[in-house]
């Protein structure tokens, strides 16, 4: 939609000139979405009619001349499905939970309230958001909307296509290990996952405590920037918050990286990266160049342990959050069981699907008496040089860049029954999740009509230079202008 | 060979004390007992999906002055750890607890039983949270949850196998039970589930250093009911073990109506609780102004008091025992010792006439109204001569009932004690023309009609008259 | 190590998970490949190395003793499976 592409400050010019109006928003999203989504079924639940209510209330204030406006006054958002909407169904796109009605409201869904934004809807993923390629989605699988043969990444599926099909202006994700980076390359938008710590994580629900954080999924860098602005920030709820000043992020977006100093791992482009996506970074690195930045080849040493320490931790602290649905106090209960044991049983096995079965036997079995050590406090202690290994390279570079994933899309049932391969397309992304620092993903290129992304990793609460790498990669391309034929 | 003569007992306890904190420990939420199912609980602690714990200041400082004065050592670096099983009552199916880290090691506590103190070693004190309560209904087909109680603070208390009797367990209770309230930091009701108690128990031969295999025994809810639990258990093992069979390794229920153990087979399911760090809450550093911050609040423990009383106030130590094994008996005795100098008396007060009405009745301190201030007045009453022993001893029922102040007893009744010579003299030579075979029964040599004579002055006098003088005038008119 | 469809029964049991015989063997199956791929961290030495249980150094974060007001018995109870009296219900444990 048209509107959808005004850059947000335009949006809210022509708010206030009168020449739009929220339920004009409201409406354009919904039209879009009933055109587009029987074809990219990004969407769970819709919050239509809160959503009307919500666009003429915030009319109402434009109408009333009072000039005081949330950061993302009246703009049409969508909310991945694991993030708790109180009153609106959250279903973490589980089977489980298909009848979930929160009672409460996540930190970022109190904080979009209070920075105005609308929320469209409840956006389809990878079951409690494990997979990448929402394929995991225990309702039906999006579709990447730059081929609906293909998948638009996992686990913020529905959040990156959401925003490349044009029916929101913009949508959150939540990303544990690439799951808002890797589905935001697939669509060719932008997707940030902030620094561990930096966004509540009060309200997600959990999917690996240690590693999950929330993050805007965007058309552009300066939306990424205004999202941020109105998310981040302390939160008593969360104790793994961190006390750190959030900084101006959109005054970061000077488009000035002269004498920036990047770093380019070389794991990040040796084997199994597809050569067109190595030319499209490759040629992203010369954009920089001309930029006045510099760039080297760095090394990562242990980016090979990163998958397999993530998958034991990840799925470790996924078997005990998601005990938590017992069919006791909400979500699904089987029906005539024969005992309490039998209940649990029954009711978490229709629950899930066969992606969580798998991640909550592994993580069961990793923390099972005798293998504590071998599997869990081994891979915390392979954390440990991970994040090293990104300290190293931090010392003498502003940023680290690659690819956001070694391929581009694939299709829908191509890795579906093999989920070591599917594993590894996530190469790029976890071990920065491990090491808890900021990266974002923004389009660099077409590869054989797909998206092709570039991972911008920056130092931990270092958001402001990523952000500011990455506007003046837009500033001086176009790729981000692109929109899928829908 | 009696089983006694022939086996040793060997009990290790795991006491869990709930912390009288106003809020849960990860929430927001009253702690209040006794409020309608389910009114207090938020997201957190019903453990919806998405919510997250925040760690409750007090919970930790009380689980550090609790740790502390049973003398244990207090962890620099303490952390939280998951501790995963399903069940209704513990709604994240996992409970926070602490693994490997806890607040408080190797600690200590002196106990006395038939007059010798005995040290038994404290393992642990950790702290974690208390899961909610299930009612059962429908003849035991189903069971409802109430998770009020979900989040209450608790410690863990856990003993090494130091004690060796059943009475050395009720004792080990009741000095951790008085050490918790000397400090304040909870209500100790075993009634209303605040304070709790498994055993492990096990006998040998005497003379073998291996221990025997244990059971674990559960549901033991008052002092009384852990010892005599403990003392069905070792005779139902020496039982077997006499009987040529072996102790299974097992949890078993203590059945109060029934007076015995059963074996609870469906919890033999192997436990497997994976423990690991709660990635959810951060590491908790313990410095040394912290500690001495804590240190600081705990006030003088039974133990110190009961020296004081022996040292400074010449008590006998079994005295000084009874009254320091509660904090409130303790804090009334001086009280009263703000009013009166005579330690030795107030004890003999509290030990035979407070304790004894109280034990009669089966009452507390706090179910009487008598206090500090009227026992210590009342002695100063008795020193001065204003009252006798006998008027105190009235005077003394009326504080109970009343809570008055003795001064305002004594003038409502009218029973201040008659010292006035001419008065008493009046009554003695009532009582002597009244009873002419006492007085010459007393003159034929029979000392015993004095006691009969002295009596009959006092009743007459309403016990009011002065015994000192009713013994030393009547003499005088006997001699006349 | 490898494992058996003995393991994925007992962790499968430890998990409350109820796992059809076609979804044991593929478990045993996929599980034993992904923990043969989790070997690969045996090749590095982590005698000396600290665990990262959390990325950022935060620590002592308490709230205060306050009490704030609880949900309500009707919202506790609003996604109740089963209800009885403002308290859910469950079947018995088995005996």
């Amino acid at each position: 939609m048209a509107s959808f592409d005004l850059r947000l400050q335009d949006v809210h010019n022509k708010l206030n000139s009168k020449e739009l109006s929220v339920t004009e928003l409201v409406e354009a999203s919904y039209k879009r979405i009933t055109e587009t989504e029987p074809s990219i079924k990004s969407f769970i639940t819709l919050n239509e009619e809160q959503a009307r209510k919500d666009a003429a209330a915030l009319d109402q204030e434009l109408q009333s001349g009072d000039t005081k406006r949330g950061l993302l006054f009246g703009l049409p958002a969508g909310i991945k499905d694991n993030i708790v909407t109180e009153g609106l169904l959250t279903t973490c796109a589980s089977q489980f939970l298909h009848n979930f009605n929160p009672i409460y409201d996540a930190t970022v869904t109190k904080k979009l309230k209070a920075a105005q934004s609308i929320t469209i809807g409840k956006l389809n993923m990878d079951e409690f958001a494990m997979g990448g390629s929402n394929e995991n989605s225990s309702y039906y699988p999006t579709r990447n909307p730059w081929n609906t043969e293909y998948v638009p990444g996992g686990s913020s599926g529905g959040s990156a296509a959401a925003v490349a099909a044009g029916q929101v202006y913009f949508s959150l994700g939540s990303d544990t290990g690439g799951s808002i980076r890797q589905p935001a390359s697939y669509c060719g938008v932008v997707g940030l996952k902030p620094t561990y710590g930096l966004v509540s994580r009060f309200g997600l629900v959990a999917f690996a405590s240690s590693l999950d954080q929330i993050g805007p999924i965007t058309k552009n860098v300066e939306d990424s920037a205004y999202v941020l602005q109105a998310i981040a920030g302390y939160d008593a709820s969360d104790s793994t918050s961190a006390k750190v000043n959030i900084p101006d992020y959109i005054s970061a977006l000077s488009g000035d990286v002269k004498g920036m100093r990047i770093g380019v791992p070389k794991e990040y482009l040796g084997l199994g990266i597809d050569p067109k996506v190595k030319e499209a970074v490759l040629g992203a690195l010369k954009v920089y160049e001309n930029l006045g930045a510099t760039w080297e080849e760095v090394s990562l040493p242990h980016t090979e342990y990163a998958i397999a320490a993530y998958y034991l931790l990840a799925s470790s602290e996924a078997s005990s959050n998601l005990a938590r649905f017992d069919g006791v106090r909400y979500g699904v209960r089987a029906d005539n069981p024969d005992n309490l044991i039998d209940m649990y049983r029954k009711s978490r096995s229709q629950g899930f699907g066969p992606e969580v079965k798998r991640r909550i036997m592994l993580g069961t079995y990793a923390l099972s008496s005798g293998y504590y050590d071998a599997y869990y406090l081994k891979a915390q202690k392979v954390r440990t040089l991970i994040k090293q290994d990104f300290d190293n390279v931090f010392e003498k570079f502003d940023v680290i860049m690659g690819p956001t994933a070694p391929t581009t899309a694939f299709k829908i049932g191509e890795q579906v029954g093999d989920p070591l391969t599917m594993y590894l397309n996530d190469i790029c992304t976890i071990p920065v999740s491990l090491a808890g620092v900021p990266a974002i993903s923004v389009p660099c290129g077409m590869a054989d009509g797909l998206p092709v992304g570039l991972q911008i990793i920056g130092k931990a609460f270092d958001e402001t230079t990523v952000l500011r790498a990455a506007f003046a990669f837009e500033q001086s391309t176009e790729h981000h202008k692109l929109r899928p034929q829908l | 060979m009696s089983q006694a003569t022939k086996y040793e007992t060997v009990v290790g306890l795991e006491v869990h004390v709930e912390l009288h904190t106003n809020s849960k420990i990860f929430c927001g939420c009253s702690t209040a007992f006794g409020a309608p199912p389910n009114t207090h609980t938020c997201p957190v602690c019903l453990g919806h999906p998405g919510v997250l714990p925040v760690l409750n200041r007090q919970a930790v400082e009380y689980a550090m002055k609790a740790a502390m004065a049973l003398n244990c050592e207090i962890a620099t670096e303490s952390k939280f750890d998951r501790k995963n099983y399903f069940y209704p009552d513990s709604p994240k199916a996992y409970q926070i607890s602490q693994y490997d880290k806890p607040i408080g090691e190797n600690g200590w506590i002196d106990i006395e039983v038939n007059g010798e103190t005995k040290r038994i070693g404290i393992t642990r004190l950790h702290l974690e949270e208390d899961a909610g309560k299930l009612t059962h209904v429908d003849g035991g087909y189903a069971s409802l949850v109430d998770l009020n109680r979900v989040g209450t603070p608790l410690v863990e208390i856990v003993s090494e196998p130091d004690i060796r009797t059943p009475e050395e367990a009720k004792a080990y209770l009741e000095k951790l039970k008085a050490i918790m309230l000397y400090c304040d930091v909870s209500d100790v009701k075993m009634e209303e589930g605040s304070l709790r108690c498994d055993a492990n128990i096990s006998i040998r031969p005497y003379g073998q250093e291996k221990f025997g295999t244990r059971t674990e025994l559960k549901n033991m809810n008052s002092f009384r009911g852990v010892q005599r639990g403990l003392e069905y258990e070792q005779w139902r093992q020496a039982e077997v073990l006499d009987s040529g069979g072996t102790v299974v390794q097992e949890t078993r229920r203590w059945d109060e109506a029934q007076g015995k153990t059963i074996s609870m087979r469906s919890k033999e399911e192997a436990h497997d609780y994976r423990y690991f760090p709660d990635p959810d809450l951060v590491r908790l550093f313990i410095d040394d102004e912290w500690k001495a911050r804590v240190l600081a609040s705990i006030p003088e423990l039974p133990d110190a008091r009961q020296a004081r009383y022996t040292s400074e106030l010449g008590l006998p130590s079994y005295d000084a025992g009874v009254i320091t094994s509660s904090k409130k008996l303790s804090d009334f005795f001086e009280e009263s010792l703000n009013y009166t100098k005579d330690a030795k008396a107030v004890a003999n007060w509290i030990m035979g006439d407070l304790l004894g009405y109280l034990n009669a009745n089966s009452l507390e301190l706090e179910d009487v109204k008598i206090t500090g201030q009227g026992l210590g007045e009342m002695i100063g009453l008795m020193e001065k001569g204003t009252i006798s022993s006998k008027i105190a001893k009235t005077v003394f029922k009326a504080m109970l009932e009343s809570g008055k102040l003795p001064q305002q007893i004594v003038e409502e009744q009218g029973l201040v004690q008659i010292s006035d010579e001419g008065a008493i003299l009046a009554i003695v030579d009532k009582v002597v023309e009244a009873n002419p075979q006492s007085v010459e029964d007393y003159k034929a040599g029979k000392d015993k009609a004095i006691g009969f004579l002295v009596g009959q002055v006092m009743k007459e006098s309403r016990g009011k008259a002065n015994p000192a003088l009713v013994n030393k005038l009547l003499l005088d008119r006997l001699s006349r | 190590m490898s494992i058996t469809i003995k393991d994925v029964e007992h962790v499968a049991n430890l998990a409350r998970l109820e796992l059809s015989d076609e979804e044991k063997g593929k478990f045993t199956e996929q599980l034993n490949a992904i923990l043969k791929y989790a070997e690969k961290l045996n090749e590095l030495d982590t005698e000396q190395v600290e665990p990262t249980t959390h990325v950022l150094p935060i620590t002592n974060v308490m709230r205060d003793d306050t009490t704030r007001e609880s949900v309500g018995v009707e919202k506790a109870m609003l996604n109740a499976p089963d209800e009885e009296d403002g308290q859910f219900r469950v079947p018995a444990v088995l005996e």
